[in-house]
């Protein structure tokens, strides 16, 4: 594949200009590589980018929409219809072929749905049906046509490795052949969501909603489905049938990154991007097809994205549950310490324990270690040699802890009068989440709030700025 | 006993056929078609890898290698459906997708450093080739059919419940999970033997389509299984005779196009839910009309009846 750069398809000499030329000369001469290597490298890199934006774009809405299948299955028809056209023509004409294969995806969007629908058959079955069946047919076609240049190597593999090879002229310019497609298609794109942005996201969240305010959620289907199939065949020249990695995965990822749709589309975006780009990169590295490449790298960044995405990754979810845990050791202990100083004899000193008997008191383990760091850290405890003791914000924090305790103990028995053997489990859970605020509103709700049912008092807390 | 290439390779697709179309019922009606098209996209990767790690292109040793990247697949969807919160179709897409990117990328760098001998036979796994299956490989492909049937028939009281009623199923003390699993693997084990045939874009064809039509003709689970068995074996023989009589036609798409086609007449000719029987329930219907319509228009008659030579008379 690399040795066809040596034979490839520009022809400088003819005095049409090139953009971005003296850039790309600029740069091969500062990583001393051939300009034209640079050049196809550049151009590949770009219709890379322009399809993945056109596919990413239009894939947001597959993905929010759960018919992410459908855009597989138009990757698979659009083979159908270029055989179709082949069929019927004779000829392998570029604008018939995109036509047909247009057609194409249409019909297998309808297909799937008057399959679904009129053969009581679900809705999985009929996509899978529809679309091997389109497939089937665009292979045995493609098969019997080996004189003219129907390339089922390309449906399949893609050739974006190719792709910066062909320039072309275009209004004066020498840009690759797929612009001519692409260019038109992200137009397209970018024209549907300008005009229907408020439907689209209408109808894609609540499509309920949408048809009782009088949008038709049917035609935005529809609407949506042709553009797709638009960006399918246009972009199938490029990565071939992995189209649907490109349509389904940045936009997956996006989706985990974020909750509002304008910044998905961006991210997605972006992330279609890097992985043409990279994907191809690492194509020239390892002598591979870079529509492959592509795909794995977009899996790769979906794995990323699943363990370090801020709010809902693993590596979050882990870190926050950590840190819960760790606070819940660490108020055990105060809680501990305290109930300690209450039942000894001098109520006003503070009560002294030794760093076993806290370790203890935090349930053991490696929690308990970074708790007692945790409480030491924040001057909740006070260490004097192996001897830990209570801090004066630590008491404040303490009292606070039992008199959450206590208070749902007395709330638990007032309202559902549970036995007083039941009582103490669920507020030794709830006492860690039970702030000032519920505080005051138990009080208030509390026929009397001075003791709790096993008879001890609950403790006031004056000053509440720690809770 | 001389034995014909066609022969065999007739043996080998109507076996294929039958048990597809068997562990197949069981997809569609658990809602798992498109499961069978993971695992078949999944495959590829594993397929490549076997083949360079072993060096070998010995059937059992690069199906063994599909089968487990394919299980990986299912595997992976589960996992994703469980720990973030894409839907199942965006799951879907993605595990098959870039699981045959990844399949794609192997095919093409074992193409381009072993251009001489045997890369051009990874790609046939992509479309298939049915027509070099060799006496071996249909043993084998025996051999995995009459396991599946065994299993199928064994369990057949258990995966039925499990189809209709899965809670039903695990009060009565069946692990769904597990028969889930059991049907996941048979499902693998029939789209990887199928691999070689009709090759990874198309084995979850030969799971969806003829159990979707047998759907027309019967609603007993064990008469559907059969005729899905049925349908699924015509389309085997059907499709590979045809590419036998026309040369260069591929076998793999020539069965999924019979098929179809046997789904199109069931669809048509089909009893009680065919399209002919419910147009002429229609046509009985509108037989009916003139009935039903004088039956509504009677009780207003007697009040119109007075006057009719007036209204005649204004007109």
């Amino acid at each position: 594949m690399v040795q066809t750069y040596s034979e490839n398809a520009v022809l400088p000499g003819r005095g049409v200009p090139i953009p971005f030329d003296g850039l790309t000369t600029q740069l091969a001469e500062m990583l001393e590589l051939p300009a034209t290597d640079v050049q196809n490298a550049f151009w590949t890199m770009a219709v890379g980018a322009l399809c993945a934006v056109c596919c990413s774009l239009s894939g947001c809405f597959l993905v929010l929409r759960r018919i992410s299948l459908l855009g597989d299955a138009l990757s698979h028809s659009v083979l159908a219809g270029t055989a179709g056209v082949y069929l019927v023509t004779g000829r392998v004409d570029p604008v018939p072929m995109l036509l047909g294969a247009m057609a194409a995806g249409m019909v297998t969007a309808v297909m799937t749905q008057f399959v679904h629908k009129a053969a009581q058959l679900p809705e999985d079955s009929s996509i899978g049906i529809v679309f091997t069946s389109l497939f089937a047919f665009g292979v045995v076609v493609v098969s019997q046509a080996k004189h003219v240049h129907l390339d089922l190597d390309c449906v399949l593999f893609g050739d974006l490795a190719f792709a910066g090879v062909n320039l072309h002229p275009v209004f004066g310019w020498l840009v690759p052949e797929s612009f001519r497609s692409l260019v038109p298609t992200l137009m397209i794109t970018l024209l549907l969501l300008a005009v229907f942005w408020k439907e689209l996201r209408l109808t894609s969240f609540d499509p309920t909603l949408a048809v009782t305010l009088g949008f038709s959620a049917t035609v935005m289907h529809y609407l949506l489905t042709t553009v797709v199939a638009i960006v399918t065949v246009s972009a199938m020249e490029v990565v071939g049938l992995l189209v649907v990695a490109l349509l389904i995965v940045p936009a997956a990822i996006a989706r985990l990154l974020t909750d509002r749709l304008s910044t998905m589309l961006v991210l997605s975006c972006l992330i279609g991007i890097s992985c043409t780009t990279i994907g191809y990169l690492l194509a020239l590295r390892w002598n591979s097809s870079a529509a492959g490449l592509t795909a794995v790298v977009a899996g790769a960044e979906l794995l990323i994205a699943i363990v370090v995405s801020p709010r809902n990754g693993l590596l979050g979810r882990l870190i926050r549950t950590a840190r819960l845990r760790v606070r819940i050791c660490a108020e055990d202990v105060l809680a501990g310490l305290f109930r300690r100083q209450e039942r000894s004899d001098a109520p006003d000193g503070l009560v002294q324990a030794s760093v076993s008997e806290c370790y203890a008191l935090a349930g053991g383990g490696i929690m308990s270690m970074a708790a007692l760091r945790w409480l030491l850290s924040r001057q909740l405890l006070q260490q004097a040699g192996s001897v830990m003791s209570l801090s004066e914000t630590g008491l404040r924090y303490a009292r606070s802890m039992v008199r959450s305790h206590r208070l749902w103990e007395a709330y638990l028995k007032e309202n559902f009068n549970l036995p007083p053997d039941h009582l103490h489990d669920p507020a030794e859970d709830m006492e860690h989440f039970i702030g000032p605020g519920v505080q005051q509103q138990i009080t208030e709700d509390l026929s009397q709030s001075a003791e709790d049912p096993h008879g001890r008092a609950i403790p006031d807390v004056k000053t509440q700025e720690v809770s | 006993m001389f034995i014909t290439q066609t022969q065999i390779v007739l043996t080998g697709t109507l076996l294929l056929g039958i048990a597809a179309g068997m562990v197949g019922t069981f997809a569609v009606l658990r809602r798992r078609a498109l499961a069978g098209d993971v695992v078949a996209h999944a495959a590829l990767p594993g397929l490549c890898l076997a083949f360079l790690a072993f060096q070998s292109r010995s059937i059992i040793v690069l199906l063994s290698g599909a089968l487990l990247s394919g299980l990986l697949g299912a595997v992976t969807v589960s996992m994703l459906k469980r720990f973030t919160r894409l839907r199942d179709d965006a799951v879907q897409g993605i595990v098959l997708s870039v699981f045959y990117g990844g399949g794609i990328a192997l095919t093409r760098s074992i193409q381009n450093t072993h251009r001489n001998d045997s890369g051009a036979d990874l790609e046939s796994f992509i479309v298939g080739q049915a027509a070099t299956m060799l006496k071996g490989d249909v043993q084998q492909i025996a051999v995995v059919v009459a396991v599946t049937v065994i299993i199928v028939v064994m369990l057949f009281k258990e995966l039925k419940l499990l189809s209709f009623d899965e809670q039903f199923c695990q009060v009565q003390g069946w692990s769904a999970t597990g028969l889930d699993v059991l049907l996941m693997l048979l499902t693998a084990v029939i789209v990887v033997v199928g691999l070689p045939a009709v090759g990874v874009v198309l084995t979850a064809a030969l799971l969806i389509i003829p159990p979707a039509a047998a759907r027309f003709w019967s609603d007993r689970l064990s008469r559907m299984m059969m005729i899905a068995c049925v349908i699924g074996g015509i389309s085997g023989v059907t499709g590979t005779l045809l590419s036998a009589r026309y040369d260069g036609l591929p076998t793999g798409p020539l069965i999924v196009l019979t098929s179809t086609a046997i789904f199109v007449l069931s669809w048509v000719l089909a009893p009680h839910r065919g399209l002919l029987w419910k147009s002429r329930e229609v046509t009985d219907l509108e037989s009916f009309l003139p009935w039903v319509e004088s039956d509504a228009a009677e009780p207003p008659a007697p009040t119109t009846s007075g006057s009719p030579g007036s209204a005649q008379e204004i007109s």
